[in-house]
């Protein structure tokens, strides 16, 4: 009888066990699972985005337009050379309403292409030349088979008409997929087709450029003084207590500090990486202190009293010997400080990062913006070719911020010491 | 002009630098004594005194000039036009800048005079501060260089710089502190002049957008903050209720369960997903999450709104799992070893151990990193604004949309360039209430883990 109800008790006790570990580990598969769906969702949605359709056509200059063009290419009309060249593939194309269909297949940059290429190959002005110019994003999308083109015509966003133009020009052999490199050579542009991220990177660059060379010196001479110097006083604790809580303050919080200190009292250029980096400096500035005190504190005390042994000062201790000693963890921790900067979207919102700037920034005062503010954007945009361009943007940015990462890895890996 | 100054500047001292070596070791030689500090420090002190008062000088000018020339750009433009009102100074002001950089044209001649009169203040200004910082550069340089002797001790000088330099780096961190406070404050105090502090807290209509007519009290709008707070506590709710059991149970996994080389794999994916920045998490709220609940929800018969509180709720927990799970590892892994081998010791199974033994011992730490996490979550902004309304909804609803205080913040502050509006300052006072709320949260943190914590060493 208590044999029995040991046994059932045991038994009991064992399937609770069991229990346990499966919603323990079915926990950590979820987890892993979520990550996996959420990687896997944007990378299959940006693959549209990395191929771009292009269609040649052919174009030949009259005497007019050469001379013009040797006069000063800005004189040539490439607009309606373009348009002219294009009308001409389909002479039997004449109202002007499908021409203006024809011509919506092109994409509204095309000429830029046209005029690129006599630019480059200014010997090929009188010759017939097919260059190809990217199409609109809605060709993109029907060759890409996005846009069902079985779909009844009104319920898509190009008609039947102009999918007949398409039709002959994939027979003719003038549909080229490529990969689209504008994405890193154009910047932002309200035409998906042309719309690229190089002014967000190089935007994200200056940005990171000004969060480094404040936050690295401030935070690391901060932890310095904190680890190293530092009596135990009450102006060391409060110092202490604010760092910690800093580390703790939402990031919108430092884009209000950001707006109404740095923007309307000391009116610093609004929308610039200056700004930017500068409150994104005074966010990573916690994650840099306690990453460098962190470092200090694992170098053994027996360094330093073998350095004082020998007759050295405290601050020769700690240049000569305690800094370079921990110099791999504080180049870590401050790394993985700043890619966490480079993510960060909120604060810049606040001080109008995130303003449609077509132009590339050049220097930190200029209005610019940095890849999340562009992804957010982007992600806002209601035009279906741009839900393939945020993918792809959140994966480049992704891919930034684990090379980043990486590199912190590497960086502990190869120099860290056990004492 | 200021850059090419800095750089020569810079040029400079570090010729000085090796010029305070060789002086010194001249002198060395000559007077056959020995030296007090080595060599380097008096090349130090040499070029260190020829560059910090330039440097000090150019950051007040960076940031008061601007100030000072707006200002006297103001009273050009009211001296010459004196019927302007206050708001049309300032925006010919902004024009006349803009002009100034090339982006507006200049188109009249009165234009044309007030952009010259903006040029020429901003050569004077900066001619001025170059002048003065090479002028007082050089008299510390002269006064350096007359002190450097064979026993002089250039080293504490150096040294002293050094350490000052390193406490004022550490004041960065209460300057910020008080800025944001400062900046916090005024604003919100500013916002109560207009709007009534019980009517902010515990007003239940929150429409800040409504201006029916100019002339109508409620022209201002309603800045009651209750939805927002509710909405916000709903979408935190969520995202507790998903993260803390996930994020838990993993980390107990991780710790009791899982063999090194699991453990070395999957550590490191749970890192990744902490740091995955939030607008992607934002982006696949919106894009996958949102639509999927709403059509399983459809299936099954629920209308959720396309805004729902659940969809950002789930993302924003799913983006605090790691957050949990890496924090309650640490304090799980250091609960001691001798507590789980005289739990096994006693008959007791795995999970007994864990729930009765190591869970209790974990407390602390893990309440405090809900605590974290809570807080986390709270101040959490692109989630929210990508995945959850706009309109304040007073609701309890998760399949309904709702708005967060972050998502007003921004709403409230992007694209108005209007600073001493309402509806400016209240985003301040939102800002304000949310750095409160996570402040007492971090202190309370704090304030578990000191209280409760078990020593066992």
């Amino acid at each position: 009888m208590t044999d029995n109800f040991t046994e059932i008790r045991l038994r009991k006790r064992y399937r609770a066990e069991k229990r346990f570990k499966i919603y323990s580990v079915s926990a950590l598969i979820l987890a892993l699972l979520i990550l996996a769906t959420l990687i896997s969702s944007i990378a299959i949605s940006s693959i549209p985005a990395f191929t771009q359709i292009n269609i040649g056509i052919d174009v030949k200059m009259n005497d007019d337009q050469i001379l013009q063009f040797e006069e000063d290419p800005e004189n040539v009309s490439w607009r309606s050379l373009q348009k002219k060249s294009f009308y001409s593939m389909f002479p039997d194309v004449e109202t002007r309403k499908d021409k203006k269909e024809l011509n919506k297949l092109l994409s509204t940059g095309a000429y830029i292409e046209i005029k690129k290429f006599y630019l480059d190959n200014p010997n090929k002005l009188p010759d017939n030349n097919i260059i190809y110019v990217p199409a609109s994003d809605d060709v993109d999308l029907l060759i890409k088979d996005i846009i069902d083109r079985d779909l009844p015509q009104d319920m898509r966003t190009i008609s039947d008409n102009q999918i007949s133009y398409l039709d002959k020009l994939i027979s003719n052999n003038r549909i080229k997929k490529t990969i689209s490199w504008r994405l890193f050579s154009n910047s932002d542009s309200r035409e998906p087709e042309l719309a690229g991220l190089k002014g967000g990177i190089v935007g994200t660059l200056l940005t990171m450029f000004v969060t480094l060379i404040i936050s690295f010196p401030i935070g690391v001479l901060a932890a310095i003084y904190l680890e190293e110097i530092a009596p135990k006083n009450k102006f060391t604790d409060i110092i202490e207590v604010n760092i910690n809580n800093l580390a703790a303050v939402p990031s919108i919080v430092y884009g209000l500090l950001g707006l109404a200190v740095f923007l309307n009292y000391m009116n610093m250029p609004r929308s610039a990486p200056l700004v930017g980096g500068i409150v994104l400096a005074l966010m990573t500035l916690p994650v840099i202190i306690i990453a460098t005190r962190a470092a200090m504190a694992s170098i053994p005390p027996s360094i330093r009293e073998a350095a004082y042994g020998v007759g050295a000062s405290q601050m020769q201790v700690i240049v000569h010997h305690v800094f370079p000693l921990a110099l791999p963890g504080i180049l870590t921790g401050t790394i993985i400080g700043i890619a966490r900067a480079a993510g960060e979207t909120a604060p810049l919102l606040m001080i109008g990062m995130m303003a449609f700037i077509v132009d590339v920034p050049s220097k930190i005062t200029d209005k610019a913006t940095v890849l999340p503010a562009q992804i957010y954007m982007w992600a806002n945009n209601p035009e279906r070719s741009f839900e393939y361009l945020t993918s792809a943007a959140i994966l480049i940015l992704l891919v930034i911020l684990i090379m980043m990462n990486l590199l912190a890895i590497l960086l502990r890996k190869k120099y860290e010491r056990r004492w | 002009m200021l850059t090419i100054y800095l750089i020569i500047l810079l040029g400079l001292s570090f010729v000085s630098y090796f010029y305070g070596k060789r002086l010194i070791r001249r002198r060395v030689y000559e007077q056959k004594i020995s030296q007090h500090s080595r060599d380097s420090y008096h090349g130090l002190y040499l070029s260190l005194y020829l560059i910090i008062p330039s440097i000090i000088l150019t950051l007040i000018w960076l940031a008061s000039s601007p100030n000072i020339i707006d200002s006297l750009l103001k009273s050009k433009i009211k001296n010459s036009l004196p019927d302007l009102s206050l708001g049309e100074i300032n925006i010919l002001k902004s024009k006349v800048i803009s002009a100034y950089d090339g982006i507006l044209p200049v188109d009249s001649e009165q234009m044309e005079i007030f952009v010259g009169f903006y040029n020429s203040a901003n050569i004077i200004s900066t001619n001025f501060i170059i002048i003065i910082s090479a002028l007082v550069s050089v008299s510390f340089f002269l006064f350096a260089l007359n002190r450097i002797r064979v026993r002089f001790n250039a080293r504490s000088k150096v040294e002293n710089i050094l350490k000052f330099s390193m406490i004022l780096a550490s004041c960065v961190a209460i300057i910020t502190t008080i800025g944001i406070v400062l900046s916090l404050i005024i604003e919100t105090i500013e916002f109560f002049k207009i709007i009534k502090i019980t009517d902010f807290l515990f007003g239940l209509q929150w429409s800040p957008q409504i201006a029916l007519r100019e002339d109508q009290v409620a022209g201002e709008g309603l800045f009651g903050a209750i939805p927002i707070f509710i909405g916000t506590i709903l979408i935190t709710l969520i995202a507790m209720f998903i993260a803390v059991p996930i994020g838990l149970l993993s980390a107990i996994y991780l710790s009791e369960y899982s063999k090194p080389k699991i453990r070395a794999i999957a550590k490191p994916m749970l890192e990744v997903l902490a740091g995955i920045p939030t607008v992607v998490y934002g982006f696949f709220a919106a894009l996958t999450v949102a639509p999927f609940l709403r059509n399983s929800g459809a299936s099954v018969g629920l209308s959720l709104s396309s805004e729902s509180a659940l969809a950002a709720g789930l993302v924003m927990g799913i983006m605090i799992i790691p957050l949990i799970s890496s924090l309650s590892d640490d304090v799980i892994n250091a609960v001691p070893q001798s507590l789980r081998e005289g739990s096994a010791a006693l008959g007791s199974t795995q999970s007994e151990t864990v729930k009765l033994v190591i869970l209790p011992a974990a407390l602390p730490g893990i309440v405090s990193a809900i605590l974290l996490a809570l807080s986390r979550a709270i101040g959490e902004t692109m989630i929210v604004v990508m995945a959850a309304g706009v309109a304040a909804n007073l609701t309890f609803n998760p399949f309904e949309s709702v708005t967060a205080v972050t998502v007003q913040i921004v709403v409230l502050l992007i694209g108005d360039q209007e600073f001493d509006s309402a509806k400016t300052l209240a985003a301040f006072a939102l800002g304000f209430t949310l750095f409160i709320i996570t402040l007492l949260l971090n202190v309370l943190s704090i304030y578990i883990v000191r209280k409760y914590r078990e020593q066992y060493d």
